[in-house]
């Protein structure tokens, strides 16, 4: 599903921030990216995002080459990748309910549909009684939970998550990748961006570690090594 | 598009205003001023044209035959002058019709003394052409070309009310359109600083939408329709006061300068308005429009 061969990105400083990275990630699968700050995890997440362009090697996502990807079809390519941030990044003069439907909204799904979709992906996410809410109302894992839902309610085939708990406590931290894992379980393949040391060993899953833009470790039903 | 994605991109648009009501409001002043004042000199320059093209209708160039040209060559030298383009009406005066104006004019308190002359009238050679023109900017041109005729003795213009009145609307133009140019530029500059302080404001809400994979098209319409808005409204309200205020100082003129109205034709409100209004709108939603393309286009790239 996801395969990066010799991807080197430097910046145009002459920081490089990844070095000749290649991995694969199959459909289904649910993978943690860990490493120190300056690793490379978030350039990896732009890069797959198509948000940066490698400066070497090539990057597949469903088959298709990135590179030879014209400008017209990055927004369609986008709707196939579902994202959560540390920060949530809701807006905050909408309330929980318009959140989700701006993702929508913003691929021109039919008001019908939309009607539809957002209350299902609010009672997934457990928020269904919420949907009047404002962000500034909300707890951090209830908002993460709405940038969950806005993520997802696309029904993407990859779902990035940038710290997804960074900004949480332990219990709350816990109900969301609980989330995630269920979202997992329905066929979306998860990429796991994270520090979190006790996430990363309870829910033993594939473990990519990198290390000054460089693979250490790729291993599966691993632990964090910090 | 979906109609429900126009009204929600139209709804957006109207909020971009709202949210950024201070900028928003000062871009449509200053659209309003330069409406305002592109107004003034369409008023001016199309009154003056009215004017200019009212005395033009009244210059006249005048010609004069050989001795001895007859009824029938004076007759054709009029029909080949009249195919012309250049010309409105070419009426023909003859020897009899001249003598009658002469006395009418210089025998009006003496009419005896012109009995004097009797059957004899001693403006015998006096048949003439009165040739009116559409634009006395080309007098020149006709004059060469009635001078080039067989039976032409002489040819009575005036050149210097002509070329006066030609120099004075091109100055006036000239003018007209460096000033409204001007003005125009500041206005585009405006709506662009406008749209540019949205498109900052909504940055985080433009990266979200990126993300999700929303089109550019989808990113931008907001923006251009706030633009069109504030043309709209910018051009809209002085082009009512413009209405109002034309309307009164016709009046006005009428009622205090009651003589002056037999030189000064202006034209009527409702006349100028079917010109003015839709250039004044098109120019108002035109900057706003464009305005906010070029301005998305440069800070709304992928």
């Amino acid at each position: 599903m996801i395969v990066l061969e010799n991807v080197v990105k430097s910046y145009p400083n002459g920081v490089g921030a990844i070095n000749g990275i290649s991995l694969n990630i199959k459909r289904g699968e649910f993978v943690f990216i860990v490493g120190d700050s300056g690793s490379g995890k978030s350039t990896l997440i732009k890069l797959l995002l198509k948000e940066l362009e490698p400066t070497e090697g090539r990057i597949r996502v469903n088959g298709v080459n990135l590179a030879r990807m014209r400008k017209r079809a990055i927004p369609k390519y986008r709707r196939k990748i579902g994202c959560v941030f540390q920060d949530f990044r809701l807006l905050k003069d909408r309330n929980v309910y318009e959140n989700v439907a701006f993702a929508q909204r913003v691929i021109v799904t039919p008001t019908k549909e939309i009607k539809k979709n957002v209350p299902a992906m609010l009672s997934l996410v457990g928020l269904a009684e919420k949907y009047k809410s404002y962000p500034r109302q909300l707890s951090g894992g209830e908002q993460q939970r709405v940038a969950l839902a806005r993520a997802l309610v696309n029904s993407p085939d990859i779902l990035l998550a940038d710290e997804p708990t960074g900004n949480l406590d332990p219990k709350t931290s816990r109900e969301i990748m609980k989330l995630l894992e269920e979202i997992n379980a329905r066929g979306t393949t998860v990429l796991v961006v994270t520090h979190d040391q006790d996430i990363v060993n309870t829910l033993k899953r594939r473990v990519i570690r990198l290390q000054k833009g460089i693979i250490v470790g790729d291993e599966r039903e691993s632990g964090y090594i910090g | 598009m979906r109609l429900s994605t126009i009204g929600y991109c139209l709804q957006q648009g109207f909020k971009n205003i709202w949210r950024n009501k201070l900028f928003s409001l000062a871009s449509m002043a200053t659209m309003a001023a330069c409406i305002f004042m592109f107004g003034i000199f369409f008023c001016i320059v199309e009154n003056f044209q009215h004017i200019v093209k009212e005395v033009e209708e009244g210059v006249a160039i005048t010609v004069f035959f050989d001795q001895d040209t007859s009824e029938s060559e004076i007759q054709e030298v009029a029909e080949e002058i009249s195919i012309r383009d250049e010309v409105r009406q070419v009426v023909i005066v003859s020897a009899d019709e001249a003598w009658k104006f002469y006395q009418t004019v210089y025998f009006k308190e003496a009419p005896e003394l012109a009995e004097g002359f009797k059957e004899d009238n001693p403006l015998a050679n006096s048949a003439n052409l009165e040739i009116y023109m559409t634009d006395v900017a080309v007098q020149q041109d006709l004059v060469d070309y009635i001078e080039s005729m067989d039976h032409i003795r002489k040819i009575n213009r005036s050149d210097v009310l002509a070329d006066m009145l030609t120099g004075f609307n091109r100055l006036v133009s000239y003018v007209s359109v460096a000033i409204i140019g001007l003005l125009l530029a500041v206005s585009v500059f405006l709506i662009s600083n406008t749209v540019a302080i949205g498109i900052s404001v909504r940055k985080e809400e433009i990266a979200i939408m990126r993300l999700i994979g929303a089109k550019n098209s989808f990113i931008k319409a907001p923006f251009l329709i706030e633009g069109a808005v504030i043309g709209v409204i910018g051009s809209a309200i002085p082009l009512g006061i413009l209405y109002y205020l034309y309307n009164r100082m016709i009046l006005y003129v009428a009622v205090k300068f009651g003589m002056l109205t037999e030189i000064l034709k202006f034209l009527q409100v409702n006349e100028l308005f079917r010109t003015l209004l839709p250039i004044g709108m098109a120019l108002g939603i035109g900057i706003g429009f464009f305005g906010s393309v070029f301005t998305a286009q440069r800070h709304l790239k992928v």
